[in-house]
């Protein structure tokens, strides 16, 4: 009865010619920029992340140089605001949108048993006006002249606070893109959020019940209404914004009684949620590695789907905690200490239920692993810092510190980098039809692992020694100077790293071992087809009857739905 | 001036600076205790577990979960969470809530792009980038009361021996309050980026033993003396543009855009920290700010050689 609904193997896909033939670089140009293939489209916002990953980069990388002793000239004050101002903007919605979007698009309709998501050219239309958002921020370099001459970029911080963002303060045009690119990109992100909610909503092979969705599934569905609820209020505040500047409207212009507080308030709105869209897909990763890996069931799946709902719940509410230091009263600084504080409690959770997957298991260090491992030390640490900045009177000498920027770099890094590098190695086989270099993924992994920790450790002890961010240069006698250059010596052997990997992409991609079908034993769907998996993913769209179907298959004396 | 000293945030000697230090000693035996216990849990785990197994081929017992093990890891945390929430709110209410005595000293600081200007509402004393305060001690308490405002962007408030930073925001009164208990100069800057020049707004508070304060007060607040051989340099200020911007008590100069100079000699730095206030400095800062701070506002005022040194004759006198 149970095989009926479960034909034991899959069906291997029929080779089918694809009706567009002609080879060529341009016929190949053609294929890409014209596709509404999510698998396509998924790999081009990857790769769109991981170059301006690259970018953003340098440009840190600058800064640290700047940073590396009190007093250097090597970058002037008004490039190192316009450094920061890039990297934060580009990291966020140039790399982690993107990245996380592109796995999503990727990953969901072949983990749910779809041949496509539900609106394929909403899709495209997303990453082209994702990727046009970008390049109109880096536009700003040479188009942003204003009033000013030739060539300049936006200073005001990638969270923009006003009133320094109205024109009586950045006159010029810089601001104008940044402000466009941001706007423009979030369309391309809620387009896609929505189309992943209709997708998972409505396309879900039989028997992929709710309870069955892999965790990844679950993280993505969570972070796309999250983005549907945060980002029309950063869009509108955008918008205000540029009414201001073009329109002599008010409504951040404190000159004209408008309110600083509130672009805070819409900002953050956005700000924080976001760093969960970001982070949550991050634990989809993880949630679906470390089984794997550990050759065992996740533990707790019902518990884990929860935890991930609640964070994306509790997180809506948090906001202000970004605004402990604007003067909000007892109050409020009390509810958003105890919103946030709430917060560790799903994470923790996940925490908890990845180290019982792991206790019992069987231990396989491959790539993805090792990177899941670290994940889980830097993580917990993160954690424990956002607990430390909770505390609104400890955030009092915090905020804005070094301290703050050396815990989200712990998150973003730390946390979501890594668990990307995971995701990379873990699903490349899958895209590519070839395995990653495990000898380079080696060095990669300790080189980025020691220098990360060599950087962003180091990090927290200035800001408790009292350094602001944003700062181009500090003096001499502040005790600062041996921290920074410690924090500015873990670098290279990032950059080292990360150079390292794309040696290793580009390598593997013409020389690499071929991967199979399911190269790592996996369970989920996406294993069940090729690698890469022809344009229609699934010959035949499986049935399932557990959140396993691989396990299913290789284990039909004892398969997983009794136990669910 | 004694030696500048870090920041530290865990060295404070002023009453909500010290608070903010016992609540973060709490927060931070909390948090090393479950980053020790997870993280060793997670060592041994890993260890254990990842040893090479004798028989790879036969998959480890499926674990599905347990619901009183997630129980419980659920609401022990959440019970952390309730206890650290209410020690957080005593602390928020005990610090913001301060009663203010009727004699307490009273200073608004308002934030410019890039300076801090320092009122002493009831003394009538204006100033910049420097706080001079009395010491407290037990027997006669002596807390200062801050009004912190901006006038251009937001800014923020942040000497870290002395209190938690408080933003100056522009059409918003924030109060912060700081009570030393240690003679001696404490350094901070602004904490929230303002502009180009954010890095080159730093700031001084010298906590005064009572009498060498009241003896600050009386000197800050006696009008320049009248200059007897620098006539010329004042006459020169009082013609040029410098009183667009500037103030000199005692002269037509009462521009409010600029650091009040009437005793500009008695500041140890000019720019907020840019450069050391010198006879030299002082000079080539009026010559061209720029040179010391990109961008600051005050223009370059295009004076000759003979103009600068009757200037700065008369610029010293402002002690």
């Amino acid at each position: 009865m149970a095989t009926t609904l479960m034909p034991a193997p899959f069906p291997t896909p029929v080779e089918v010619v694809e009706a567009s033939s002609p080879s060529g670089f341009a016929a190949t140009l053609h294929d890409w920029v014209v596709t509404v293939d999510h698998k396509r489209l998924g790999i081009m916002y990857v790769v769109t992340g991981l170059i301006f990953l690259v970018i953003g980069g340098i440009e840190a990388s600058l800064m640290r140089l700047q940073l590396a002793w009190p007093g250097l000239t090597l970058v002037p004050a008004e490039t190192f605001n316009r450094l920061f101002t890039l990297h934060g903007t580009t990291m966020v919605f140039l790399v982690g949108i993107p990245i996380v979007f592109g796995f999503g698009n990727y990953l969901v309709p072949l983990m749910i048993g779809a041949r496509d998501l539900a609106f394929p050219r909403l899709n495209a239309f997303g990453f082209w006006v994702l990727l046009f958002g970008g390049v109109l921020l880096y536009f700003s370099f040479i188009g942003g002249d204003g009033l000013y001459g030739a060539g300049s970029a936006p200073a005001v911080g990638w969270f923009a606070y006003a009133p320094l963002s109205e024109r009586a303060f950045t006159p010029g045009n810089a601001t104008d893109y940044w402000n466009l690119s941001v706007l423009i990109t979030g369309f391309g992100t809620i387009a896609t959020a929505i189309n992943l909610i209709a997708t998972i909503a409505t396309m879900r092979a039989p028997g992929m019940t709710l309870g069955r969705l892999p965790m990844f599934v679950w993280t993505m569905l969570t972070v796309s209404a999250m983005t549907l609820l945060i980002l029309p209020p950063l869009s509108a505040a955008q918008i205000m914004l540029l009414l201001d500047r073009f329109f002599g409207a008010h409504y951040f212009d404190t000159q004209a009684g408008g309110s600083a507080i509130i672009w805070q308030h819409f900002f953050w709105f956005f700000g924080h949620p976001e760093v969960y869209v970001l982070m949550v897909p991050g634990f989809g990763f993880v949630s679906e590695i470390i089984p794997v890996f550990s050759r065992k069931v996740i533990f707790g799946y019902a518990t884990l789907v929860a935890a991930t709902v609640s964070i994306g719940a509790v997180a809506m509410s948090t906001w202000a905690h970004h605004m402990f230091t604007v003067g909000m009263g007892g109050t409020l600084n009390s509810f958003f200490a105890a919103s946030t504080m709430l917060v560790a409690v799903p994470t923790g959770v996940k925490i908890f239920n990845w180290l019982a997957t792991l206790y019992g298991g069987k231990l396989r260090f491959r790539m993805p692993m090792l990177f899941c491992c670290a994940f889980l030390f830097q993580f917990l640490c993160a954690g424990l810092t956002g607990i430390m900045l909770s505390v609104a009177p400890f955030d009092w000498q915090l905020s804005d510190s070094y301290f703050v920027v050396a815990h989200f770099h712990f998150v973003l890094i730390g946390g979501l980098v890594f668990t990307i590098f995971a995701a990379l190695y873990y699903w490349f086989p899958k895209a590519t039809g070839r395995m990653l270099s495990e000898r380079l993924g080696k060095w990669h992994f300790w080189l980025f692992t020691v220098g990360f920790n060599v950087t962003f450790v180091t990090m927290h002890l200035p800001g408790v020694l009292g350094m602001p961010r944003r700062i181009y240069t500090y003096p001499a006698d502040r005790g600062w100077d041996i921290l920074n250059l410690v924090t500015t010596l873990g670098v290279p052997l990032q950059a080292l790293g990360v150079l390292i990997f794309v040696v290793n992409v580009v390598y593997s991609l013409r020389h690499g071992e071929p991967a199979g079908n399911n190269p790592w034993e996996a369970w989920t769907l996406e294993w069940a087809t090729t690698s890469p998996p022809p344009a229609y993913n699934f010959a035949t769209v499986p049935a399932v009857t557990s959140r396993r179907p691989l396990w299913d298959l290789h284990h039909p004396d004892d398969p997983d739905g009794p136990h669910e | 001036m004694t030696p500048i000293q870090t920041p530290n945030i865990f060295a404070p000697v002023s009453t909500p600076a010290l608070a903010i230090r016992d609540l973060s000693f709490i927060v931070l035996a909390i948090t090393g205790a479950i980053f020790l216990i997870v993280a060793g849990f997670a060592v041994y785990t890993l260890i254990r577990f990842g040893r090479r197994p004798t028989n790879p081929e036969v998959e480890p017992a499926q674990v599905y979960g347990s619901t009183q093990i997630e129980l419980a890891w659920t609401v022990v945390p959440l019970l952390i969470v309730v206890v650290l929430f209410l020690v957080t709110a005593r602390y928020v209410y005990g610090i913001e809530r301060r009663h203010q005595p009727p004699d307490a000293l009273e200073i608004t600081v308002v934030g410019n792009q890039w300076w801090w200007e320092i009122r002493y509402p009831k003394l009538g004393i204006v100033t910049a980038n420097e706080i001079h305060v009395p010491v407290s001690d037990a027997a006669n308490p002596a807390p200062t009361f801050i009004t912190v405002k901006s006038v251009d962007v937001a800014h923020s408030f942040w000497v870290p021996q002395l209190a938690g930073k408080m933003d100056a925001i522009p059409n918003k009164t924030n109060r912060v309050w700081i009570e030393p208990r240690q003679v001696g100069t404490y350094v901070g800057q602004c904490a929230e980026y303002c502009g180009l020049q954010h890095a080159l707004m730093l700031l001084v508070v010298v906590v005064h033993p009572k009498e060498e304060f009241r003896a600050w007060v009386t000197a800050q607040q006696t009008a320049p003396a009248e200059p007897t051989v620098a006539r010329g340099g004042r006459d020169l200020f009082s013609s040029l543009a410098c009183v667009n911007c500037h103030s000199i008590r005692g002269t037509p100069g009462n521009g409010v855009f600029g650091p009040d100079l009437t005793h500009l000699m008695s500041r140890s730095t000019l720019g907020a920290g840019a450069v050391r206030n010198t006879r030299d400095n002082l000079r080539a800062w009026v010559k061209d700010p720029g040179a010391f701070k990109v961008g600051a506002l005050m223009p370059a005022m295009k004076l000759d050689d003979a103009q600068l040194d009757q200037l700065l004759a008369y610029l010293v006198t402002l002690r």
